[in-house]
């Protein structure tokens, strides 16, 4: 990635721009994290946003929070960690009760069944072009995409519990960063 | 009342519990989830647990909401507020401490091999995801269709998703 990420956000900035990932995330609030953070305001390279994203998928908890909190403090301590992630839940939790409410009202006509159904299926396309987009872009040496295929294999084949592949691939990843990092860099990169 | 207050209790103790085993993410521990809510203290039918989940994800922001829905389930605006802290604030603590230690010991070697090697985790876990929506999404081939047009638009476009997210919602409309 080319080093031409923008300057730290304002305190402002964070909050609103978390607030508006909560409000438009539809269908996957960490694909519309990276879109905003990473193309759209440009404030991480590709790299170091799936580093911080790694980070918050082993740590306990909401990935979409942990990031959130971590980007929050990186750059504004205590209330930059406090103010993304009452933006990212705030908006969001105010729709939810409205559609909770509409949704017992009118949730079994068969046309907002057919809607939310189709919905669905294109958040499935965007969440899975998403990571393709991220491979793509982080170009991963082969050891590395190695253990992305055996998460992806664990996860979405052998349907294992997500702490056991987190915590079980987190030592072949670390191997896989250091023998990578040995390597001679490769001209062009 | 004493009984009301039993009820908040255990929703905050709950789902206080269940989030610090939540590595992996929200959507890791649903299960659990599933057991605590209709299982253990059956405050719903399975039938509404999923329908509230499903409600969860057609909404905008963090899947993991759907504890909020429970909770305001539960035992109302309080319930719902007791339940989504519970889920949310023990881990931001120790997220927020983690996040300290880092910044302290930024371009620390080893800290860099962790940092790296957990990339190719998150985008492989990420994909996963999207196939397993993809799979419980796909109703027939219209939906099948939808997934892979939306994923192609999202791979190799800027555009914002929220095209194909609308062109799903008028084709699930039209054909579904």
């Amino acid at each position: 990635m080319p080093p031409d990420t923008a300057p730290r956000p304002s305190l402002t900035k964070l909050f609103v721009t978390y607030l508006r990932i909560g409000l438009i995330g539809f269908g996957g609030v960490n694909a519309w994290a990276r879109r905003v953070i990473v193309e759209e305001e440009r404030w991480l390279s590709e790299q170091d946003y799936a580093e911080v994203l790694g980070l918050a998928q082993a740590l306990p908890g909401p990935n979409a929070l942990n990031v959130a909190i971590q980007l929050g403090e990186r750059w504004h301590g205590a209330r930059g960690a406090l103010l993304a992630s009452l933006g990212l839940f705030g908006g969001p939790m105010a729709v939810l009760v409205l559609m909770a409410w509409a949704h017992d009202r009118w949730g079994e006509l068969p046309l907002v069944k057919a809607v939310l159904a189709g919905t669905a299926a294109a958040a499935a396309g965007m969440v899975i072009g998403t990571a393709l987009k991220m491979a793509q872009n982080l170009r991963p040496a082969p050891p590395i995409l190695a253990v992305g295929l055996a998460a992806l294999v664990g996860a979405a084949l052998l349907r294992l519990p997500l702490p056991v592949i987190v915590l079980g691939l987190a030592p072949f990843g670390i191997a896989a960063a250091w023998w990578t990092g040995r390597q001679p860099a490769k001209p062009g990169r | 009342m004493s009984g009301d207050e039993d009820v908040l209790w255990q929703l905050a103790w709950g789902f206080m519990a269940i989030s610090l085993i939540a590595v992996g993410g929200g959507i890791a521990v649903v299960p659990e989830m599933h057991r605590l809510v209709v299982e253990v203290h059956g405050w719903m039918s399975d039938a509404r647990f999923a329908q509230l989940f499903a409600l969860a994800q057609a909404a905008p922001g963090p899947n993991v909401l759907v504890v909020g829905l429970i909770g305001w389930q539960v035992a109302g605006l309080v319930g719902m507020l007791v339940a989504t802290a519970a889920m949310t604030v023990p881990a931001s603590v120790l997220a927020f401490g983690f996040s300290r230690l880092r910044t302290r010991l930024r371009g620390n070697a080893k800290l860099r091999l962790v940092e790296r090697g957990l990339v190719p985790i998150a985008v492989g876990l990420i994909l996963a995801a999207g196939i397993l929506l993809g799979i419980t999404a796909a109703t027939g081939w219209v939906a099948v269709a939808l997934t892979i047009g939306s994923t192609l638009f999202v791979w190799r476009s800027d555009r914002s998703p929220l095209w194909v997210l609308g062109a799903g919602a008028v084709a699930g409309a039209l054909f579904l």
